[in-house]
């Protein structure tokens, strides 16, 4: 019997099975089950409606205000209190709403998820853990209700599709760039039902927040998740943050993969995604003479700390364009606090930019830089999807944090070196 | 049960089946009267009970919303017909009992206007404007379940009362 790949192994222990194979049916006990201020309410009404009364364990379920909140609206507002009146009445322990912030950024930071776990969450960006080796994934709120009912999912055990990164990083790429590439060249269904397996020299050369934003964007491709290798990177981050044990896993050695496909990264320079798909990636000096309107630094794709670092290092002495609006989004309030104390947040202001709260905000067209019928943005956000961050006839181009500065600078799609 | 075609192209998203800015409520017929808006401003209008959504490949990519689904079911939209689905949107329309058709042949061939006849027990569709006539393979597991206990909601409910 072949070896099994990362995904196999979470599934397979998640399922308590001793080995599972791409098409098996299994039922796999969760680690944690997520839901959102928008997914939430949904998800709360089908759990009424199984019959259910309480939470399969009030530990394991987490609920976190980030889409509209800080609440833009009185609908926004009601929502997130029939999630938070629920948490209440559950006891949910991992309700965050104040001291709080982006989903993805947040349960990995506070331990909430670890490596090993099997995880569900009602926001197709849950597959963002697989960078320190869970199994996650997104799904609707009626999925999200049965998890929270039953503490169980079933699943299609996917073919894996494995991705080999070799070679030195140019100056300004990251995990950004190396995600929007892969999706360039296999397109937005090339990892459809599938998992996609990250590994190589360059990979393990990724800190912690370039590995969440490659995972982040595996649904861009279609994927079931996106996992990485766990390595002594990964070993340092979880143990600062784990007060339960975890369990660490390797894809064998004789796995079998539905697809290889081995890149050299030494030869990717900083990638932009035009409208309307993600896999419309290309390398940013493609993109010379488009001009923007707004640039956003943020969401849970790159609104890490590491992010707002590098977009700092390259605003650094430097001013944002007339007449272009440059948003920088922390991804939570520890990293927002973190930011103030370095001096980032100064730096931003200094420089021209706009520092919000954390909020998903405007990565889906919801509040804090919604764009106008014909307005342009560069963001650091996962979709550019008609329509995704406001009009129907705006646009919306994805690149790294460190574009997104620079063309803010510039007012038109550049790479740091242009300046 | 007959119906209608509507049709679209490849990787038609949830963002413009149900776009963001109507996602402040979970109320099924608010949803239905956005539904499309930014693909096609002239669905809701156009649209009749038991019409049949046609398109190509990776329906229902990106957000998780659930709202997309339901939205396309409160419009009245009998089944949604793909080259291939997004797989959340997949387990979202099995769950919510807005039954979907991966058959490539039959999203092919399928024209705006053109009358549907489909029958998911027996697992065909006839195109009544063509006169053709399409298999397609039942599901399997635990879809295939889901499907027989009416949706997620009823399985579950059956479950925890048990």
């Amino acid at each position: 019997m072949a070896g099994m790949t990362l995904t196999e192994k979470l599934l397979a222990h998640a399922a308590g099975r001793d080995g599972v194979r791409p098409g098996d049916f299994v039922t796999a006990k969760l680690s944690c089950v997520l839901a959102n201020d928008i997914t939430a309410p949904i998800a709360i009404r089908e759990f009424r409606k199984m019959g259910a009364e309480r939470v399969f364990d009030a530990g394991k379920v987490a609920l976190v205000a980030d889409h509209s909140t800080p609440n833009k609206d009185i609908a926004a507002a009601t929502q997130t209190k029939t999630m938070r009146d629920f948490a209440r009445e559950q006891g949910i322990l991992h309700y965050y709403e104040t001291e709080a912030g982006i989903e993805h950024i947040l349960l990995p930071d506070k331990g909430i998820v670890l490596s090993g776990d099997c995880v569900i969450g009602a926001d197709s960006h849950t597959c963002t853990y697989g960078a320190i080796t869970a199994f996650s994934t997104g799904v609707g709120s009626s999925d999200c209700a049965a998890g929270m009912a039953t503490g169980e999912c079933w699943f299609r055990v996917p073919e894996t599709l494995r991705f080999v990164f070799e070679g030195a990083l140019q100056q300004w790429v990251g995990g950004k760039d190396l995600i929007l590439y892969t999706i360039g060249q296999i397109g937005v269904d090339g990892a459809l039902y599938r998992a996609m397996e990250f590994a190589g020299s360059a990979i393990h050369a990724l800190d912690m927040a370039g590995r969440f934003t490659m995972c982040n964007m595996a649904i861009e491709a279609g994927g079931k998740n996106g996992v990485m290798p766990f390595d002594e990177k990964t070993r340092a981050y979880v143990d600062a943050r784990a007060t339960r044990a975890y369990t660490v896993f390797a894809a064998d050695a004789d796995a079998e993969y539905a697809e290889v496909y081995e890149w050299d990264a030494s030869g990717i320079e900083p990638q932009v995604a035009a409208p309307f798909l993600p896999s419309n990636a290309r390398g940013v000096s493609e993109f010379a003479d488009t001009v923007i309107d707004q640039a956003v630094v943020g969401a849970c794709t790159n609104g890490r700390i590491e992010d707002l670092r590098e977009a700092a290092k390259v605003l650094q002495g430097r001013k944002v364009a007339r007449g272009v609006r440059c948003i920088v989004i922390p991804g939570t309030h520890e990293i927002h606090l973190q930011a103030t104390r370095e001096g980032l947040v100064e730096l931003f202001l200094e420089a021209g930019a706009m520092v919000s709260t954390p909020t998903c905000g405007p990565c889906l067209g919801g509040h804090m830089g919604i764009l106008a019928a014909g307005e342009r943005a560069v963001a650091t956000t996962n979709r550019n999807f008609v329509g995704r961050m406001g009009h129907p006839e705006s646009e919306v181009y994805l690149a790294s944090p460190a574009v997104a500065a620079a063309s803010a600078v510039t007012g038109r799609i550049c790479s740091p070196t242009a300046l | 049960m007959t119906g209608r075609v509507h049709k679209y192209g490849d990787h038609v998203d949830t963002d413009v089946i149900i776009p963001a800015r109507y996602l402040s409520t979970s109320d099924s017929a608010e949803l239905a009267k956005h539904c499309m808006e930014d693909l096609d401003a002239e669905f809701v209008g156009r649209v009749q009970p038991g019409d049949v959504i046609v398109a190509g490949v990776n329906f229902g990519c990106g957000s998780s919303r659930e709202h997309a689904p339901i939205a396309i079911k409160a419009c009245g939209v009998s089944s949604v017909v793909a080259r291939s689905f997004a797989r959340i949107f997949y387990r979202n329309a099995l769950n919510i009992g807005l039954p979907i058709i991966e058959c490539a042949a039959l999203a092919d061939e399928a024209q705006a206007g053109d009358e549907l006849a489909v029958d998911l027990e027996a697992g065909t569709a006839r195109n009544l404007t063509r006169g053709t006539e399409f298999a397609f393979p039942p599901l399997v597991g635990p879809a295939a379940d889901l499907v027989a206990a009416g949706g997620l909601v009823p399985l579950v409910r059956a479950r925890l009362a048990g």
